[in-house]
């Protein structure tokens, strides 16, 4: 009999690092999984340990291999899906990080935004690189740490000083780090950084004299899914074949490979993609556009985007910061305690409002409150935070596209909230799918590094492996989602202009 | 108002007894320390037994404290927090069998559906999620049953009263059928399903064959929480044709896949060496 062999996927989240081993039918084999510390040194400041979150990477994929008796010879090749825009500097020669990584909520940018705002030649931010000038991007992270660390910026000149997004970071110690390490990132990390030209995908001189970012420390931009190198360390010897910002991991895991088809990823944030097919089209509502997967040598396939800041991670608020329930899945548990709201609204704009409003000073709220509110209903506005959020951006979508979404096809841990996915099929009125697969951003880094080396044939191929394990069917009554819309557009409107010009935090 | 229950007491003494030192000790030894009769120890012993507060080693014969005790007061798993755990591996488990996945626990001596996954060939299906289905007819039943003292001590029970009732109402209906029927294949009298359920403890997984929907067959295993507690079963359900090999026998094959699904979800529930 044949060794079996396994495509190993590695998707570096906000919260954890997760090794999962895929079979040749895309079905799990082994998962195992380690969260690493959040920092929040001060209000609206989010750090990782990239060194730690490194280690946990090095644990966790061998475990993968011995849960399922592998050994490292079996796996046919390696893909990484990563958290996106969370910034990493690092020196070359010692290979530690310059400080602690700053992730994509992080809001310590916003002074630095209202500046390069202000400058004549700002338009050209959004016309390169197809993202609107924010705190969620990777550039004005650059810059900050360039300008808070005395000398960093001549070093990072000379190239002593490398940038990477966390899968240039993991690929770069995966090869070695120091001794020999692959400084690559992909297409779709890449397209998040406000640096690259959405048309060349290449780095764009302009855009890098604009945010003054040395192209010295910039990585090699490479397609999605090609071969970078061999690991040396922690699975010794596998091809490290993908790599895939998390929300393009997932489109591609969700077989989303034709024009129209649209996917929404229920994580620490939420995520709609649209592929729009081999043009970029521009948003005028408020949605980013970005590359979608680049596989080889193939053109690039691009991607409208609608991004939730906060949706799980306002469940595990609910959870660390209050208290109330001591499980995340228990949200639901004290949720159908209740029948309805009660009137209340929580609209979570902690790090301000992303798609379709794009509002950095706006600030959460908690709206409707009376003497009647329990718990429960606070549980029950927690979740819907969560769908009329998905309302807004499916809207937008619709608008930009000028198709209307008939089907939502969903994934990420929050699908196994029945309740919340009933409730998401009741604002949007149409049906919600869950694919076999919930860990589709794993799947898609796993079939993109699959693809590059042959594991898997064709897209085609990958399109049969995906099933429906679930499906919910809108029913409520059009008149209560009317006014329940409105309400939560009220809501909205409340959390507008609340930090003042120049206010931090 | 009435004096302190000695058998209790001793109890009690017995269990201090063994929550101190090695934590495995023979009957023997236990009467010995309390200076007790052996008869007197052993009765108690098994009393404790009966409610899971002490386990015996089968090699060793020794008693030592059982899981029930060391979890009372923590022992309840949120079922959306099941779900939430056991997800990937019942997708797992329905792409590897072909076939629908459903996880159960046990709720008012009914089997609550807190998973559902389709059967992966796209054709249209409904969640049942939150459905109630029989203990006695069904593979998710039959584990809750065989694993779940609760579950046991419910059905008889709710047998007991069926039993009267049906007697009440007519009269007439054979004295030993105290479940209800679904199929010509339901296991009706508290004598077969007590046949079934000790099978069920010897081999670790359960079938039901067409006893609750004539047509259908379905195979499941318990899952263990924390200390090897078990907090629910998954089964895979399909048409008998696909599920059996014979009339009879489940496909092994199918019967692995159940099985290692619900090692995966016990382990990442803290089961250890299940």
């Amino acid at each position: 009999m044949a060794t079996a062999h396994y495509v190993m996927s590695v998707d570096q989240g906000t919260t954890s690092t997760r090794c999962i081993l895929f079979d040749q039918g895309a079905r799990l084999v082994s998962m195992t999984q380690r969260e690493h510390k959040q920092y929040y040194p001060k209000p609206g400041w989010v750090e990782h340990d990239a060194l730690e979150i490194w280690r946990n990477l090095e644990h966790i994929a061998p475990e993968a291999l011995d849960r399922a008796g592998a050994a490292a010879g079996q796996v046919a090749a390696l893909g990484i899906a990563n958290q996106r825009e969370t910034t990493v500097l690092w020196d070359r020669r010692t290979g530690i990080p310059i400080g602690r990584a700053i992730v994509w909520q992080d809001t310590r940018t916003d002074a630095l935004i209202a500046e390069f705002a202000r400058r004549p030649d700002a338009d050209l931010v959004p016309e390169r690189s197809g993202l609107p000038l924010a705190t969620y991007f990777s550039a004005p992270r650059i810059r900050w740490l360039l300008d808070h660390t005395p000398g960093l910026y001549e070093r990072a000149e000379r190239g002593e000083v490398l940038f990477g997004t966390m899968e240039s970071w993991l690929v770069w110690k995966l090869t070695g780090g120091p001794d020999g390490g692959v400084h690559v990132t992909d297409v779709t990390n890449a397209s998040r950084t406000l640096l690259m030209d959405i048309r060349t995908l290449q780095w764009d001189p302009q855009l890098l004299d604009f945010f003054g970012v040395p192209a010295a420390m910039l990585p090699e931009i490479r397609s999605s899914a090609e071969v970078y190198g061999k690991a040396t360390l922690a699975v010794p010897g596998v091809r490290i074949a993908a790599a895939l910002g998390d929300q393009q991991a997932a489109l591609f895991g969700q077989t989303c490979f034709a024009r129209g088809e649209a996917k929404c990823t229920y994580g620490t944030g939420s995520f709609l993609l649209l592929n729009t097919g081999d043009t970029p089209v521009r948003s005028t509502h408020g949605l980013l556009t970005t590359v979608g997967y680049r596989i080889g040598d193939q053109p690039a396939v691009y991607a409208l985007e609608g991004s939730i800041a906060v949706t799980g991670s306002l469940v595990q608020w609910f959870r660390d910061s209050l208290g109330l329930i001591s499980s995340a899945p228990e949200i639901e548990t004290l949720a159908r305690t209740v029948e309805d709201n009660g009137g209340c609204y929580i609209v979570p704009a902690f790090s301000g409002l992303y798609a379709p409003h794009w509002r950095s000073e706006a600030r959460g709220i908690i709206v409707g409150l009376t003497s009647y509110i329990t718990k429960g209903h606070l549980a029950r506005a927690v979740l819907e935070a969560t769908g009329w959020q998905t309302r807004e951006v499916v809207d937008a979508m619709n608008a930009d596209s000028g198709l209307a979404l008939t089907t939502l096809k969903v994934d990420g841990g929050m699908t196994a909230d029945n309740l919340l996915m009933q409730f998401i099929a009741d604002v949007l009125d149409a049906p919600v799918v869950r694919p076999m697969v919930a860990e589709t951003v794993s799947l898609g880094a796993a079939y993109a590094a699959g693809l590059a080396v042959g594991y898997w044939p064709d897209l085609e191929g990958l399109r049969r492996n995906w099933h429906r394990a679930a499906q919910w069917t809108p029913a409520m009554d059009p008149a209560r989602r009317a006014s329940e819309y409105e309400n939560w557009q009220r809501a909205v409107e409340r959390t507008f202009d609340w930090l003042k010009p120049g206010q931090a935090g | 108002m009435p004096g302190p229950v000695q058998s209790i007491e001793r109890a009690a003494a017995i269990l201090r007894l063994l929550a101190r030192g090695s934590g495995r000790l023979g009957v023997g030894e236990i009467a010995t320390s309390l200076g007790l009769a052996k008869g007197t120890t052993h009765g108690i012993l098994r009393t404790l037994q009966g409610v899971g507060f002490v386990e015996q080693d089968k090699a060793s014969g020794k008693y030592q404290l059982g899981a029930a005790l060391l979890h009372l007061g923590t022992s309840y798993l949120d079922v959306n927090e099941l779900r939430s755990r056991a997800i990937n591996w019942a997708d797992a488990l329905a792409s590897r069998s072909g076939e629908a996945v459903r996880i159960g626990t046990l709720l008012d001596g009914k089997v609550l559906v807190v998973h559902h996954v389709f059967r992966p060939d796209d054709s249209l299906q409904t969640l049942d999620v939150g459905a109630l289905l029989p203990l006695h007819a069904t593979a998710l039943g039959k584990i809750l049953l065989a694993f779940d003292a609760d579950a046991a001590t419910v059905l008889q029970q709710s047998g007991q009263q069926a039993g009267q009732q049906s007697g009440q109402q007519s009269g007439t209906s054979a004295p030993e059928q105290i479940l209800e029927q679904f199929t010509r294949r339901t296991l009706t009298t508290g004598a077969a399903l007590g046949r079934a359920i000790t099978q069920v403890r010897e081999q670790g997984w359960a079938a039901e064959l067409e006893e609750s929907t004539p047509g259908q067959a379905s195979i499941a295993a318990p899952i263990r929480g924390y200390g090897g507690l078990v907090v629910g079963a998954i089964s895979i359900a399909g048409a008998v044709d696909r599920v059996c090999l014979t009339a009879e026998q489940p496909d092994p094959v199918l019967v692995a896949f159940v099985q290692n699904a619900a090692r995966a979800i016990s382990r990442d529930l803290g089961a250890g060496r299940w």
